[in-house]
Order: C-alpha cells, then structure tokens, then sequence
C-alpha cells in the first residue's frame, strides 16, 4: 500500500466566488462616494468653447449653474431657434436671472453665500449680447465671481 | 429538547443585487470636475471720478461682430494675441517711480510703463461669438500666465513648481494647510507684481 495515492479525478476544484460580493461592494462604494448627480437637464445645445488656461471650479455645493444656447432639437418647435437661458429644468429669459441666483444664495448655507460662483455653461455658438445681458443682471445682484465653463483643449478649435 | 440550529441564509443573490447597484451607480456617475476660466465682474456701482489711466497704459482689444480683431487699432490674428499682450505687459517703459526693474520688453515710451499699470481694455459686438471670446479671453489669460510663471521661476527658483501649478495647488482642498501657508505669500507677491488688470467695457446703454 503507497502512501503516495493517486488523487481520484484530474480535475481542477471550483474556484471560489465567496469573496465575489466583497470585490462589487468594494467597487459598489467607490461609485457611490464618487458620484455626482447631474441635477437637471440640459434643454439646450451645449458644446463648450475650448481654453486651456484653465482654473478648476469650486465644490459643487459653492457653484450655481446658468446655460445657455440654442434649444435642442425636440423644443425647436415649441420655442424656436434664438438661443435661450436655461435655469432649473425651465427655459427663462434675461430678468429672470436676478431672482435665480438670489432663490440660489439663499437655498445655500450661510458661510457659503458670500463665496458662491456663478457658472456660465454656454454653448460656442452663442451671441455676446445674451452673455452682456447676463452678466449685467448678475452685476445687479451682486453675484460678482464667475466662470466660463471651457472644456480643456487648444483655443484654435473655436476658431472654425 | 433539541436544540434546533437556525437555517442559513442563503446569500448567494447578494452579488446579484450588489452589481444592480453598482450599475446604476456606473451609468449615473460623471466623475470629470468642471473647469474654465475665472473672471470677477466689477461691482455695478457708478465710478464718481474715475481714475485718469493714460493712454499708452492701455491695450485695446476688440472684436467685432465678424468676428475680426482690432488690436490697438490695428487688424490682428488671434494666434499673435497672446505675444502682443506680453510685449505690451513686459514693456515697462517707465521711468523714476513707475520703473520696473523686472521687465524684460523693448521700454518703448510709447507702450506700458510698468505691468501694474497696464491695463487691457476687451470690448465686445453683441454678436461676437462666445467661442471667439473664450478664445480671445484665453490668450490674454495665457498671457499675465506666460509673465507670472517667469516672474515665479525668477523669484522662487527652489519651489520646483511653475506658477499655475502653485496657483491650483493652493486652491486645491487636499493640499495641507501648511503648504498654503508656505504658498500664500508667494502667490501674493507674483499677483501683486503682475496683477491682471482685464477690464471690459460697459455695455453702450443705446442698442
């Protein structure tokens, strides 16, 4: 009698997916910690203009959003080709801007609303003046620090 | 009495359920942080007596509505923009008081005397493209960027970082607080001796 048997079978054992869970809820909370939300809806066209002299923005919890541009395609009928302001989910016109951003200041926290930064998401094909008439509103109710949201690439691809 | 083991659950769904998850939360994630560039709109109060600026001190920048560029009344591409604004910034044709004896341009007396009196002065058509003005505010950006990283090198040699990279360091909320009070001063000191003086002009009330 060997004591060196032959194992039965020359089959390979089952790997084992115990820790299979463990490794998606791993990934499973990377996700959810990294996560934003997108809070609305875009309504208009919006390709970005290209700079790349570019500063980060703040945290999202210091950063209102105001798009602009042409509306897309499936709101053409209803509200034309002009390029238009987007606030929350609605289309809005220039005087609505001002109670825009004092609605969002005071949604925010009281440290926060002195250091809050208005992003400008407008589309590259947009006409100055609406950008002017913007501008000029958030002058009016103070909200003086702004961005021009770029995407990041070379200044001459805004030039075709 | 038996004592009765209690049954197992069975948790071989768990995965299932966990890459459900998951998913959703791929599919909804946009990981990218947004950038662009930072402007501060001047405070809508009307100036009682604006500061007299003299003329050689200003840089005018223009863009009309074809979308062509008049610099200092003189037709000009967008590619030469950024070199121009540096000529005029760096020139510091100053002399006593205004010198600047960190300069490195022609000193004509005809152009800035020091880059703290510098001022660019952008206007704009109402129908100008937004894209060619991101592209004209970019180059005027890159610009005061070029003069502060070489004013930065010149200073801090040992900080082994170029200006930009100090400026978005220090705005960074992972950078110790430490490092920011080691950048602080020197950002300050670069900001002070090249301050960006971009100022656009007021919409003309009539149109």
């Amino acid at each position: 009698m060997s004591k060196f048997k032959k194992k039965k079978g020359g089959e390979l054992p089952a790997i084992s997916t115990a820790s299979l869970p463990d490794i998606v809820f791993m990934l499973l909370f990377f996700f959810m910690v990294a996560t934003v939300m997108r809070d609305s809806t875009l309504m208009v066209a919006n390709t970005l203009p290209a700079a790349d002299q570019v500063q980060k923005l703040d945290k999202k919890d210091r950063v209102m959003y105001i798009y602009a541009g042409k509306p897309s395609d499936r709101y053409q009928e209803k509200f034309g080709t002009q390029a238009k302001i987007q606030l929350n989910d609605k289309f809005a016109t220039v005087q609505d801007v001002g109670a825009f951003v004092l609605a969002e200041r005071a949604s925010k926290r009281q440290e926060l609303q002195n250091v809050l930064t208005t992003a400008l998401k407008v589309d590259g094909e947009t006409n100055m003046g609406l950008i002017t008439d913007i501008k000029q509103e958030l002058r009016k109710v103070n909200a003086l620090k702004i961005n021009y949201t770029t995407r990041s690439g070379d200044y001459t691809q805004n030039l075709k | 009495m038996a004592k009765r083991s209690a049954p197992e659950v069975n948790a071989g769904s768990m995965a299932d359920i966990a890459f459900l998850l998951l998913i959703f939360f791929l599919v909804t994630t946009t990981i990218e942080t947004d950038s662009g560039l930072n402007r501060k709109l001047p405070p809508m109060e009307d100036v009682v007596d604006p500061p007299v600026i003299k003329e050689r001190n200003i840089f005018t920048v223009v863009v009309n509505k074809n979308n062509d560029l008049l610099v200092e009344e003189k037709p000009m591409e967008i590619s030469e923009l950024r070199a121009a604004a540096v000529a005029f910034l760096d020139n510091g044709g100053g002399k006593g008081k205004d010198a600047c004896d960190f300069c490195q341009g022609a000193r004509d007396t005809s152009s800035s005397d020091n880059p703290d009196k510098a001022v660019i002065s952008l206007k704009n058509d109402r129908e100008t493209d937004y894209k060619v003005y991101i592209a004209v505010q970019n180059e005027l950006v890159a610009a005061y960027n070029e003069l502060r990283n070489r004013e930065f090198a010149r200073l801090y040699p040992s900080a082994g970082l170029s200006f930009v990279e100090a400026d978005s360091k220090y705005s960074d909320p992972r950078t110790s607080s430490s490092e920011k009070e080691a950048l602080k001063p020197k950002i300050d000191a670069i900001k002070k001796l090249l301050p960006q003086k971009l100022s656009e002009a007021e919409p003309s009330k009539t149109n």
